[in-house]
């Protein structure tokens, strides 16, 4: 059976060793700070939030305590806030250990795309860029192929680049799979996924190395 | 002759923004909705200025915010790093009634804090290899693929505070701090909207979040909406 998104969260957090500096990107990546126990990492946010919490429970919501995807958040004995330079300069500076980030494409050399889809509206670049050019293991968690079926890790990207040789590992419902430079070293399947399936969803070769 | 750090604290905001012109470029603090300059985002619509150009990270969002300035008209370009569900920017970037210059988040900070601090441009490594690099100096620098970008100035930087004194020191809450310390320092003439004004004297020199040598003008919002955009919650 194909990993749930939980348990793509779930195996996304087996990554981050106890007392790493994480950024976990908008999106799929939000649900890993549920599988991390507390006081396991601390969590940057990149509008200015060191030692992020979990959700706040109803009635102690505060509209200026956020996350970088705009929802409400706590702050951890320990934490601080500072302004969006310095909280940049900690992102560029290689002061966070981990990103977690979504993906649209991933390439064989570790490209990233995740930024736009050609054709389609253009979000926006938001912190993506300096994250993945800046933190020191960039980690994609993303569906393994598209709606329609087209490949999402692929030879080379044809999505715009956010940037270039940056993945460590990628995470999808199929597995998990790191980038080799001519196509991906296979990690772990899902339980149930063969290697047949896992080849014909996935745009570069797949390799097993024991 | 007056030195521009005498009397500060002006009586309404139409006073604070009196000296708005027509294709100003505008900076106004805020991470989507929150560190919002609410009273003064309202105030640009009502002086009339227009074929301005914002700097903001984001321009609104839900139609609040910044998206009335959209809505208003009054905006010719745009510069943010982040549009995400904003349905008044997306509609005037297809049409072609808004040029929009996307940017990383961090390039769009670290310009302005250069240009608060003096150094005319500088190399970053965000965004080697992508579009970003377009029209740009790129260098290799130790191994590093780095463009060239340059110091953005404002002519006038529209700012959120939680706590200003009468000299312009500021305290912000939590992140409503984001863009807004930065962008007080990067523009001509910063305009600061605060909850709480209070005497010098009051804020320790040591709790000072920003120096009042950035902060030009002072109008005191004591409400403010501080609206939620995703209010999200955990089950006890």
């Amino acid at each position: 059976m194909t990993y749930t998104t939980e348990d793509m969260a779930r195996r996304a957090a087996r990554e981050i060793p106890a007392g790493s500096l994480v950024n976990l990107g908008i999106g799929l990546p939000t649900q890993v700070a549920d599988y991390l126990p507390a006081g396991h990492a601390w969590l940057h946010s990149e509008n200015g939030l060191l030692g992020m919490g979990p959700f706040p429970y109803e009635g102690d919501e505060d509209p200026n305590l956020i996350n970088a995807g705009k929802q409400t958040v706590t702050v951890l004995p320990g934490g601080s806030t500072f302004d969006s330079a310095a909280s940049f300069g900690m992102i560029r500076g290689g002061h966070v250990d981990i990103a977690i980030l979504g993906a649209m494409q991933v390439s064989a050399g570790g490209d990233l795309a995740n930024w736009a889809v050609p054709g389609g509206k253009v979000m926006g670049i938001g912190g993506a860029m300096d994250l993945a050019n800046g933190c020191r293991r960039v980690i994609a968690m993303m569906q393994h192929t598209t709606k329609k079926g087209e490949h999402k890790l692929v030879a080379r990207c044809d999505y715009p680049l956010t940037a270039m040789r940056v993945i460590s590992l990628v995470i999808t419902e199929l597995g998990a799979f790191e980038p080799t430079g001519h196509g991906f070293r296979v990690v772990e399947l899902a339980p149930g996924i063969t290697q047949d399936r896992a080849q014909a969803a996935t745009g570069a070769p797949l390799v097993y190395v024991l | 002759m007056t030195g521009k750090h005498g009397n500060k604290v002006v009586a309404s905001i139409a006073d604070a923004l009196a000296p708005l012109k027509d294709g100003m470029t505008i900076m106004v603090g805020g991470f989507g909705l929150s560190g919002n300059p609410e009273a003064l985002i309202r105030g640009v619509v009502e002086r009339g200025v227009r074929d301005l150009t914002l700097v903001s990270n984001n321009a609104g969002n839900l139609g609040k915010g910044l998206a009335t300035w959209l809505k208003a008209g009054i905006i010719k370009k745009v510069i943010c790093s982040y549009i995400g569900a904003n349905e008044d920017l997306h509609t005037r970037m297809a049409s072609g009634e808004v040029k929009v210059e996307i940017t990383p988040q961090g390039t769009l900070a670290e310009r302005m804090r250069a240009a608060g601090a003096g150094i005319p441009a500088f190399f970053t490594p965000t965004g080697a290899g992508t579009i970003v690099e377009e029209g740009k100096e790129v260098r290799d620098i130790d191994g590093k693929r780095c463009l060239l970008e340059h110091a953005l100035v404002g002519d006038v930087a529209l700012v959120r505070a939680a706590t200003c004194d009468h000299f312009g020191n500021l305290r912000f809450w939590r992140t409503a701090r984001n863009f807004n310390p930065v962008m007080a320092s990067a523009a001509k003439l910063s305009i600061v909207e605060c909850d709480s004004l209070v005497e010098n004297g009051a804020i320790d020199p040591d709790d000072v979040h920003l120096a009042g040598i950035f902060v030009h003008k002072i109008v005191h919002v004591p409400e403010h909406e501080n609206a939620f955009e995703y209010r999200t919650v955990r089950k006890r």
